[in-house]
């Protein structure tokens, strides 16, 4: 292979940049994100190594693992959120709907909206529910009224939140308890249109009824989006995904359908930690 | 009880009493102060002295009212110059802490803070007097300005660095630019803290008498011109407590009366503003 993807055993990750992925296939229909030899760093800290995978479209896919196996750090790196921290080094490559996310001149901003995220910890802005919910659009230049009027509407009702607050539409979000906030940050980020959300712990700092709730936003979300959704909990993981891949120690151990990976799993590793022997 | 249960009160009691006289201590000053300034300032204090002009000397009466607009201007001048490159300098430091620039820019600001306010009014006055040559309200105002400066720069950068990373996050995330995400979700959020601290500085500038010395000097008339020299209540009462005359003394009481007042006023304005700003942010009211 010519990729300049170096094994884990060498030291340092070289940048970015030289990275190409030219033989890359072409996303199968049906495939949403491919992943091929993703590794990443911060700095000396090698966090990812030779992740390779491919996420179904419209579908439910679950990363479990211990803490920091890396999980959130390759959900991140779908959207490009680590592009914050100034010593991330990627290579392999990253191919959203086909089309590689760190390809020099890609526009990130672009990929950001064609990816949603929602974080551990919901962050409304200190604004009203409805200019939440519209903040994306705004951004994008959509300012007409009625556009945005039908657009806070739909989000809201996909994300189940719009008979709670569509009398309150003005008041601040602050003012909505948890579980709201969270499904306000899911409207937010389904009010642009992604074709891909990405979730990152979004239930961790709910309580079990919130987390119900947004676990059958999920369910009815898959319908039109595909959702990654990185999780703690075993039983979210094997009650709303298709697919579950399990990480330990920055290596991506398993994937494979939900249901086979939780019961009869290939892997000794996988065996002891949805076992509860570790982690 | 021990005689190590006994120690520990006493010293316990010995910080509390200490720590009480400290307070009282740091207290005296302000308490002398008001005291002084209300005894000798509150008798002559007319309704005229807010309506009327400064009579000539030896004709009793007569008021501020000019140098009461006068520090009115010269504040709003110091404001419209100080908020908008204090605000942007405080989102530069923030956005790029570690900059070599930033560094800079924070340093200078500390020194800046640091510069004798007489010093200030010598440079407003070799930048903004001596090119016209002549004494001005807007010279008066750069000076306040420049003073202003430094203290919005660095509140302003450090109450945006008590913003939640995550808020930034969520706009990045939904696609916004840095620096949109900075104007539309950052700064919003900080907001009532920056006011707090733009309504602190305007209180500590307003009190300022030597920059305005040399630059909007004084004016015995009512004026609003600002490429004119205009009166100021700090430099009004400068020039009357300096004067040899009975009646100009009780004017200036009054005067110094009159700007603690004023002070206190912008001191509780920035309270109130900030419960408002915080209560309408978490949507409580």
């Amino acid at each position: 292979m010519s990729r300049d993807v170096e094994t884990p055993s060498e030291p340092g990750i070289r940048i970015r940049t030289e990275v190409r992925a030219p033989e890359a296939p072409p996303a199968a229909a049906g495939t949403a994100i491919t992943l091929r030899q993703v590794n990443f760093a911060y700095g000396d800290n090698h966090v990812l190594h030779d992740v390779s995978m491919d996420v179904d479209e419209k579908r439910v896919t679950a990363f479990i693992g211990p803490s920091g196996c890396g999980k959130s750090t390759l959900l991140r790196c779908l959207n490009r959120m680590n592009d914050l921290i100034e010593s991330a080094h990627l290579t392999g490559s990253v191919l959203v709907k086909g089309r590689d996310i760190y390809a020099p001149g890609t526009d990130v901003i672009a990929v950001r909206r064609r990816v949603g995220m929602v974080f551990q910890k919901s962050n409304p802005f200190p604004k009203s529910i409805f200019d939440n919910v519209v903040y994306g659009l705004r951004i994008n230049g959509v300012h007409d009224r009625a556009t945005l009027d039908a657009a806070v509407e739909k989000s809201l009702t996909l994300a189940a939140l719009w008979d709670e607050v569509k009398d309150r539409l003005h008041h601040s979000a602050l003012s909505l308890s948890g579980g709201q906030q969270q499904r306000l940050c899911i409207a937010r980020a389904i009010a642009v249109e992604p074709e891909i959300l990405l979730m990152d712990e979004p239930c961790s700092a709910l309580d079990p009824i919130a987390t119900l709730k947004i676990e059958e936003l999920i369910y009815s979300l898959k319908e039109r989006y595909t959702i990654v959704i990185v999780t703690h909990n075993l039983q979210q993981a094997a009650r709303v995904s298709d697919k579950t891949a399990f990480f330990w120690l920055g290596r991506m151990v398993e994937y494979g359908p939900t249901a086979a990976l939780f019961t009869n799993p290939r892997e000794k590793l996988t065996e002891d930690y949805i076992t509860g022997r570790f982690g | 009880m021990t005689a190590l249960d006994l120690r520990r009160r006493a010293t316990s009691r010995a910080v509390e009493v200490f720590c009480a006289a400290s307070v009282l201590l740091a207290l005296v000053p302000l308490g002398f102060i008001l005291f002084f300034v209300l005894r000798q300032g509150v008798p002559s204090l007319r309704p005229e002295f807010f309506t009327q002009m400064p009579k000539p000397v030896g004709e009793p009466g007569g008021g501020m009212a000019n140098a009461m607009v006068g520090t009115l201007i010269l504040i709003g001048l110091a404001t419209l110059i100080a908020v908008p490159v204090g605000v942007v300098s405080g989102v530069f430091l923030s956005e790029y802490k570690r900059s070599r620039m930033g560094s800079a820019v924070r340093f200078a600001a500390d020194v800046l803070n640091g510069v004798p306010s007489i010093v200030v009014g010598i440079f407003a006055y070799s930048v903004a007097v001596l090119p016209f040559r002549r004494f001005t309200a807007l010279a008066g105002g750069v000076a306040l300005g420049v003073m202003m400066l430094p203290l919005i720069v660095r509140t302003t950068e450090e109450l945006l660095r008590l913003v939640p990373e995550s808020f930034k996050e969520g706009a990045l995330a939904l696609g916004a630019t840095r620096s949109r995400a900075v104007w539309t979700v950052i700064l919003p959020a900080a907001l009532p803290g920056i006011v707090t601290g733009i309504l602190v500085a305007l209180a500590r500038v307003a009190g300022e008498t030597a920059p305005l010395l040399f630059t909007s000097l004084n004016n015995r008339f009512f004026s609003t011109r600002l490429d004119q020299p205009i009166a100021s209540l700090t430099v009004q009462v400068y020039t009357y407590a300096n004067s040899p005359y009975e009646d100009w003394h009780r004017q200036a009481w009054a005067g110094a009366t009159v700007l603690i007042a004023a002070i206190l006023v912008f001191s509780l304005m920035a309270r109130f503003v900030t419960r408002r700003l915080e209560r309408m942010h978490r949507g409580t009211a």
